[in-house]
C-alpha cells in the first residue's frame, strides 16, 4: 500500500488558529459530556447512593470487563431539551465488553426524574436496540425506571417508534437469537415491567428491584388492596413465587456479578485480528488541519492519513471526479473502503462514488463515509448533463449496499449531499460528528439568500419596496436560526447522530464501530435500478 | 582418603558435605526418609538409601538403619553433619564397632562434653575460666537456693543435660528461685529424662563468642579464630559473624589458647567449637563445647578461605592438620543469616507448607548460599524449618553488611512465612549496625523489629500496576481489547480493590498518554503518575515501574488472590479483592420457613423457645410419600410452630417462626 504524505506545516498562523478553535470546541464538548454524566445532579445522586445503589455509570463500569472501552451512544441526547431536565435523556447506552463479548448496555438513570421515559429517552433506547439488532449484540438492560414521563404521554406512547417498540424489539431480537438480559436494580413499573418480563434471563436485586404493572398506589385506587412494593413485586416474590425473574441478587454488586455470569454462558464472538501499524502522523494534527470555516477547502487525504493503519491508502480513480476521494485502507487491520468529500459533488464524482461502492460490495468491504459536503453542483450545464440521475446512482448505491456503513461528519452536511454521503436516513451502522460539523438542509448563508430573494420577489410583486436594513435583519435572523439548528449539539440532542467525538479520538471510535459492525455477517447486496 | 562416605543427615548440610566429598573424589551415599524422597541431597548423592518414615526417630536418628545402609553400600565413613546423631556417643561407638569411621571426635570426647556440669568440672581443672556457679551433684533445693544466694542474682538455672535453650530459667530475685527451680526441673525431666540442674551467674549484656578448633590424631590442635553469635532469639542463633567486632589480637590469642586447652583436655580430634560467654569488657567464661561441625561454619570458611568439611575428612582419614596455627590467615569480615520458614510477628512460629516460589540471589565470591530446597519443596513439621543460610563476605564489616542487605533483597519466598523482612530490619537496627552486640539485642530492639508496619502507598501502587500491565493483550489488538477504560470524550477510572491485614485500599487508575494516573480512592489527593513494564519470569512478575520521578524494581508473585510484593528488601502480602460480590449473603433474614410442597406435618423436632444451630432439624413434612426435613437456616431461636403434627400444609406455607441470630 502507499503511505500518504503530508504537507501540513504546524508552524503556520492558520494551523495555530485552527488548533486553538478546535481545542476550545473539544473542551466545551468534554464539559458538556461531563455535565451530562452527572445525571440528575448532586442531591439526586446523593439520595441514590444513600439507598445503597450504584450510579448508572458505575453499574456499567463494573458490569464491563475491567478496563473495557465503552462506546457510548447518544451521550448528549436531550441536551437543552425539556428545560435541561433530562441529561443524556435519563438513560445511558453504549457498547462494552463483558466476558469477552461485545454487548449493548442500556441503563436507566434514576437520578433523572426517577428514570422515567421522555420522548428522547424512548428514541435513545430504540436507537440502542437498533444498533444491537444490526450488529447482533447481546442486550443488557439495567433497569431502574418509573416508566413513562406522564406529562408528555402523547409524545412517546402509541406511535410506531414509541414506547411499545422497545418490547417489540426485544421479542424480535430474541427471535433472532440475540440475547436479552435484564437486571432489575430499581423500579420497573407499568410498561417498564415488560423489559424484564420480555427478557430471556432476568436478575433482580432483593428489597430494591420491583416489577409490577401497577404500583401500590394504583392498586389501592383500583381495588382497595393495601400492599407493600416488596410484597407486590419484589425480588423475593418474583424469584420464588411468580417466576417473573430468575436470579435473586443481594445488591447491585452481586447482581452485576450474576449478569456477568449469564453473559459467560452466551456464544463467544469472533473478532477479526490482523497485525497493523499506527498512522504515521499524530492525530492531534487534525486540530490544526480542520479549518474553522466549513466552506474553506483543504485536502481530505490529510485526515485519512491520520486515521488509517500506517497512513496507507490505496486510492481508486484518483484522476477522475477529484472532488470525491475513494480508496481502500485498513483500520486496526480491518479493511475498509473510504469515500471522502474533497469539494462539491459533480456528475463524475457521483459516478465514481457509485462505482467504488460496487467494488466494496463485490469484495465485502465495509464503507466509511467522511462527510464534508455543501451539496451537488447546480446550474444549467450540470442539470442538462443529468447530475440528478448521476446523483441518484450514488444515492441508490449508498442506500442499497448491504455492507456495513459508517459515517463521520467532519465538516458540512448540507442538502442532498447528506443523502449521497450516507446521512442518518441511509442507515449507517454508526454516525458520528466532529464538533466543527454543521448539518442542515442548506447552509445558513445560502438559506438566507434564497429566502430573501423569494421575499423580495413577493414584496416587489406587490409594488412595495423592501428596505436594505429590513432585508439585512431578515437575513441575519435566518442565519442565526440555521447556525443554531445546524450545530452538532442541536443535532445530537435529537439523536440525528450517535454522538459528537473528539477528532483526536476518531481512529479509536471508528475502529470500535467497525469491529462492532463486523460482528454481524455481511449480507448479500441487491442494488436498486441505476438510472442510466 | 576414603573412597566412599555416607552422610547421615539431610538438608543443606548434607548437600554441603556432598559438594566437598565430590571435589575430593569421594563417593557419596545419602540416606533419606520417606518425606525426603525427592529432596536435593538425595538427587545430588551418588547413591541414596531409604531408611524409614518421616519422623526423625525412625529415620535420621535410627542408628542401626544408617549403619546397615553404610555397610550395604560399602561406605567407609559416616559424616553425621550437625544435629541428629552428630553428638551421639553411642552412635560413634557403634560406628567404631562396625569398623566404619565416624567423622567426628572420639566417643569419649563426646561423652566428656555431653554433660554440662561434668564438662565444666573438667574445664575448671584444665584452667579454662568458668562462670561463677554451682555444678555439684547434690541437687537438694535448699542447697541450690544457698548456692544461688552465694553467687548473687541474677542467676541462671540450667538443666545439666539441656541444650538448645530448653530447660533454662533466669531468676532475678531470691523469692522467685524456688518456683523457677521447680518448673525448670519439670521441663528438664520432660525434655531430657533427667532433672538434674546447675546454677550459674547470669552475665548482664553477655556476648556469645565461640572459637572454632581443629585437632588431628597426632595430638595437634589449632583454632580458626572466633565467631560472634550474640544475635539470638530464645538461645537460637540468628546472625553469626567473624571476626567478632571489637576483638583484639591479644584477646583472640587468649580465647584461642583457652579453646585449644579445652579440646586437649578431652583428647579431642576433628572439628569442634568452644563456646564462651563474654562480658562487655571482654572477659570470657567457658560455656560448652560442641563436638561437631556448626551450622555457622561457613562464616569461618569465608574469612579463612578454608574448607572445614575437607579438614574433617582428612583428619578422619588419619591425615595431620593441613596448616599450622601461624599459617591460618584471617581475611575481611563475614556474616551469616539463617533464613527460616517462620513468622517472626507470631512469636517465630514455624511456618509449615510448600514453597510455591523461591528466588535466591546469585552466588559469587562475596555471596554464598547453603540451601537444599527448591520451589515446590515442602517445609515439613518433622525437621528443622531452615530454608537456607545466606553468607556474605566483605573487606570489612560495613561492606559485608551492605552486601547482606543487597542479598536479602534478592530472597523472594512465597508459600510460607519467612524471616527475610525480620533479618532485614535486624541488620538495620542501630545496635547491630554499630556492633553493639549482646544476646539481648533482639529484645532490646523489639520496637524496631516488631512494630506494626504500614504498607507504603508505593506497594499498593505496584500491585495495581501489576494488575494493569499483566492484563495487556499481545498484538494484534482489536480496539476493544485495549483495557484502558476508554470512554467517549473521557476515560473511566479502573478500580483495583486490595486488602492487607484488615486494611482495604482501592486504587483507581486512569489511563494517560504514557501510563496511568493512580490514586487512593479513599483520599483522591494521594495520587501518582505511573508507567513502566512488567516481565514474566515463571511465576514471578518482575516490575520496572516509575512512580512520579522514582523508579522501582520489584517482584510480584501471585498465589491465588494473594500478591506477594518484594520491594527494596521488604515483603508485603496484599490480597486482590473481587471486583464484584460473588456470592449471596448467608441469609439471616428472620421470618418463616416455608413448605416446599403441599403435605402433612408428621413430626416437630425442636422445642419452641430454644436456641438452635444452623442445620438443626425443626420439623418433618410428608408429601408425595417423601419426607422433607426442614432445618434451621442459621443460628438462632425457634419462636414457635405454626402447625401441629397431622396438620395439612399448602406449598409455600410458613411453617415456623424462626429468629436468626445477628
Amino acid at each position: 500500500m502507499n503511505a500518504l504524505s503530508t504537507s501540513v506545516n504546524r508552524e503556520t498562523a492558520e494551523f495555530r488558529a485552527n488548533s486553538l478553535a478546535m481545542t476550545a470546541a473539544v473542551s466545551d464538548l468534554a464539559a458538556h459530556a461531563a455535565q451530562a454524566a452527572m445525571g440528575g445532579g448532586e442531591a439526586a445522586r446523593r439520595r441514590h447512593i444513600d439507598r445503597g445503589k450504584m450510579l448508572p455509570r458505575e453499574r456499567i463500569d463494573r458490569l464491563l470487563d475491567p478496563g473495557s472501552p465503552f462506546l457510548e451512544i447518544g451521550q448528549l441526547a436531550a441536551n437543552g431539551l425539556y428545560g435541561g431536565d433530562a441529561p443524556a435523556a435519563g438513560i445511558v447506552a453504549g457498547i462494552g465488553v463483558i466476558q469477552g463479548r461485545r454487548c449493548m448496555v442500556v441503563a436507566n438513570d434514576a437520578t433523572v426524574k426517577g428514570g422515567t421515559y421522555y420522548p428522547m429517552t424512548v428514541k435513545k433506547h430504540l436507537r440502542a436496540q437498533k444498533i444491537a439488532e444490526e450488529n447482533r449484540l447481546p442486550c443488557l438492560y439495567l433497569v431502574d425506571s418509573g416508566g413513562g414521563y406522564l406529562p408528555l404521554q402523547d409524545e412517546f406512547f402509541p406511535d410506531e417508534n414509541h414506547f411499545g417498540r422497545i418490547f417489540y424489539n426485544q421479542a424480535q431480537m430474541s427471535a433472532h437469537g440475540i440475547p436479552q438480559i435484564a437486571v432489575v436494580m430499581g423500579s420497573c413499573t407499568a410498561g417498564g415491567a415488560y423489559v424484564p418480563a420480555m427478557s430471556d434471563e432476568t436478575v433482580i436485586v432483593r428489597e430494591q428491584g420491583t416489577i409490577f404493572l401497577g404500583g401500590p398506589p394504583l392498586v389501592k385506587a383500583a381495588t382497595g388492596e393495601v400492599v407493600t412494593a416488596e410484597d407486590l413485586g419484589g425480588g423475593d416474590v418474583h424469584t420464588r413465587v411468580s417466576g417473573v425473574a430468575d436470579h435473586l441478587a443481594e445488591n447491585d454488586s452481586h447482581a452485576l456479578h450474576i449478569a456477568r455470569r449469564i453473559v459467560s454462558t452466551l456464544p463467544e464472538q469472533v473478532e477479526p485480528a490482523a497485525d497493523y501499524d499506527e498512522p504515521l502522523y499524530p492525530a492531534d494534527d487534525l486540530y490544526g488541519i480542520i479549518p474553522t470555516d466549513t466552506r474553506k477547502p483543504y485536502d481530505v487525504r490529510e485526515v485519512i492519513a491520520r486515521l488509517v493503519d500506517g497512513s496507507c491508502f490505496d486510492e481508486f480513480k484518483p484522476r477522475y471526479g477529484t472532488t470525491l476521494v475513494t480508496g481502500f485502507a485498513r483500520l486496526y487491520g480491518m479493511p475498509v473502503g473510504i469515500i471522502a468529500n474533497n469539494g462539491i459533488l459533480f456528475g463524475e464524482s457521483s459516478l465514481k462514488g457509485a462505482h467504488f461502492i460496487e467494488l466494496c460490495v463485490q469484495r465485502r468491504i465495509p464503507l466509511l463515509f467522511l462527510q464534508n459536503i455543501t451539496g451537488f453542483m447546480v446550474g444549467r450545464a450540470y442539470e442538462n448533463e443529468g447530475i440528478a440521475k448521476h446523483g441518484a446512482k450514488l444515492v441508490t448505491a449508498v442506500a442499497t449496499a448491504a455492507v456495513p456503513k459508517l459515517t463521520l461528519v467532519i465538516g458540512g452536511s448540507f442538502g442532498a449531499g447528506n443523502y449521497g454521503m450516507c446521512g442518518r436516513a441511509y442507515s449507517p451502522r454508526f454516525l458520528w460528528m466532529w464538533p466543527n460539523a454543521r448539518i442542515s438542509v442548506m447552509g445558513g448563508e445560502q438559506a438566507a439568500s434564497v429566502l430573501a430573494t423569494l421575499r423580495r420577489d413577493s414584496v416587489e410583486a406587490r409594488g412595495d419596496l423592501w428596505p436594505q436594513r429590513e432585508e439585512e435583519a431578515f437575513r441575519s435572523e435566518i442565519r442565526a436560526q440555521y447556525d443554531r439548528q445546524g450545530h452538532p449539539y442541536y443535532s445530537t440532542a435529537r439523536l440525528w447522530d450517535d454522538g459528537i467525538i473528539d477528532p483526536a479520538e476518531t481512529r479509536r471510535v471508528l475502529g470500535l464501530s467497525l469491529s462492532t459492525a463486523l460482528n454481524a455477517p455481511i449480507a448479500d447486496t441487491r442494488f436498486g435500478l441505476f438510472r442510466m | 582418603m576414603f573412597k566412599k562416605i555416607l552422610i547421615a543427615n539431610r538438608g543443606e548440610i548434607a548437600c554441603r558435605i556432598i559438594r566437598t566429598a565430590r571435589s575430593l573424589g569421594i563417593g557419596t551415599v545419602a540416606v533419606y526418609s520417606e518425606a525426603d524422597a525427592g529432596a536435593r541431597h538425595v538427587r545430588l548423592a551418588d547413591e541414596a538409601v531409604l531408611i524409614g518414615p518421616a519422623p526423625a526417630r525412625q529415620s535420621y536418628l535410627h542408628a542401626e538403619k544408617i549403619l546397615a545402609a553404610a555397610k550395604r553400600t560399602g561406605a567407609e565413613a559416616i559424616h553425621p553433619g550437625y544435629g541428629f546423631l552428630s553428638e551421639n556417643e553411642a552412635f560413634a561407638e557403634a560406628c567404631a564397632a562396625a569398623n566404619i569411621t565416624f567423622v567426628g571426635p572420639p566417643a569419649a570426647a563426646i561423652r566428656a562434653m555431653g554433660s554440662k556440669s561434668a564438662a565444666k568440672d573438667l574445664m575448671g581443672k584444665a584452667g579454662v575460666q568458668l562462670v561463677p556457679g554451682y555444678h555439684g551433684a547434690d541437687n537438694d533445693p535448699a542447697l541450690l537456693q544457698n548456692e544461688a544466694d552465694r553467687i548473687g542474682y541474677p542467676v541462671l538455672i540450667k538443666a545439666s543435660a539441656g541444650g538448645g535453650g530448653k530447660g533454662m530459667r533466669r531468676v532475678d530475685r531470691r523469692e522467685d528461685f524456688a518456683e523457677a527451680l521447680g518448673s525448670c526441673r519439670r521441663e528438664a525431666k520432660n525434655a531430657f529424662g533427667d532433672d538434674h540442674v546447675l546454677i550459674e551467674k547470669y552475665v548482664l549484656k553477655p556476648r556469645h563468642i565461640e572459637i572454632q578448633v581443629f585437632a588431628d590424631g597426632m595430638g595437634n590442635c589449632i583454632h580458626l579464630f572466633e565467631r560472634d553469635c550474640s544475635v539470638q532469639r530464645r538461645y537460637q542463633k540468628v546472625l553469626e559473624e567473624a571476626p567478632a567486632p571489637g576483638m583484639t589480637a591479644e584477646r583472640r590469642a587468649d580465647m584461642g589458647a583457652a579453646a585449644v586447652r579445652a579440646a586437649k583436655a578431652v583428647a579431642y580430634v576433628g572439628a569442634g567449637t568452644v563456646e564462651f560467654i563474654v562480658n562487655q569488657d571482654g572477659s570470657f567464661y567457658f560455656m560448652e563445647m560442641n563436638t561437631r561441625l556448626q551450622v555457622e561454619h561457613p562464616v569461618t570458611e569465608m574469612i579463612t578461605g578454608l574448607d572445614l568439611v575437607e579438614w574433617q575428612l582428612r583428619i578422619a582419614a588419619g591425615e595431620p592438620l593441613p596448616l599450622r596455627q601461624e599459617e591460618v590467615q584471617l581475611q575481611g569480615h563475614a556474616i551469616e543469616a539463617r533464613i527460616y520458614a517462620e513468622d517472626p510477628d507470631c512469636g517465630f512460629l514455624p511456618s509449615i507448607g510448600t514453597i510455591r516460589h523461591l528466588d535466591l540471589p546469585g552466588q559469587g565470591p562475596r555471596v554464598r548460599i547453603d540451601s537444599a530446597v527448591d520451589a515446590g519443596d515442602a517445609i515439613s513439621p518433622h525437621y528443622d524449618p531452615m530454608i537456607a543460610k545466606l553468607i556474605v563476605h566483605g573487606a570489612d564489616r560495613a561492606e559485608a553488611l551492605k552486601t547482606m542487605a543487597g542479598a536479602l533483597s534478592g530472597v523472594h519466598i512465597v508459600g510460607l512465612s519467612a524471616n527475610i523482612d525480620f533479618l532485614h530490619r535486624l541488620i538495620e537496627t542501630p545496635s547491630f549496625a554499630t556492633a553493639d552486640l549482646d544476646t539481648g539485642l533482639i529484645e532490646r530492639e523489639h520496637d524496631r523489629l516488631f512494630c506494626a508496619r504500614k504498607i507504603p502507598f508505593e506497594a499498593w501502587c505496584l500491585v495495581a500496576m501489576n494488575e494493569l500491565l499483566t492484563q495487556l493483550p499481545g498484538r494484534p489488538v482489536s480496539p476493544w481489547q485495549q483495557p484502558d477504560g476508554w470512554r467517549l470524550n473521557g476515560r473511566t477510572a479502573r478500580r483495583i480493590p486490595l486488602a492487607s491485614d484488615g486494611e482495604t485500599v482501592t486504587i483507581t487508575a486512569v489511563s494517560t498518554r504514557h501510563g496511568w494516573r493512580l490514586a487512593d480512592a479513599a483520599s483522591p489527593k494521594r495520587t501518582v503518575q505511573a508507567q513502566g513494564r512488567v516481565e514474566r519470569k515463571g511465576e514471578a512478575a518482575i516490575l520496572d515501574i516509575r512512580l512520579d520521578e522514582r523508579r522501582h524494581t520489584a517482584t510480584v508473585v501471585e498465589a491465588g488472590d494473594q500478591r506477594h510484593v518484594f520491594l527494596a528488601g521488604r515483603t508485603f502480602v496484599l490480597e486482590r479483592l473481587p471486583d464484584l460480590q460473588r456470592t449471596a449473603d448467608t441469609h439471616s433474614g428472620g421470618g418463616g420457613l416455608r413448605a416446599p410442597m403441599p403435605g402433612a406435618v408428621i413430626a416437630l423436632l425442636a422445642e419452641p423457645g430454644r436456641s438452635l444451630k444452623a442445620g438443626e432439624p425443626l420439623l418433618v413434612i410428608e408429601a408425595m410419600k417423601m419426607e422433607h426435613t426442614i432445618v434451621a437456616p442459621a443460628n438462632g431461636r425457634l419462636a414457635g410452630f405454626h402447625y401441629a403434627v397431622g396438620d395439612q400444609v399448602l406449598a409455600g406455607a410458613e411453617l415456623v417462626d424462626f429468629q436468626a441470630a445477628e
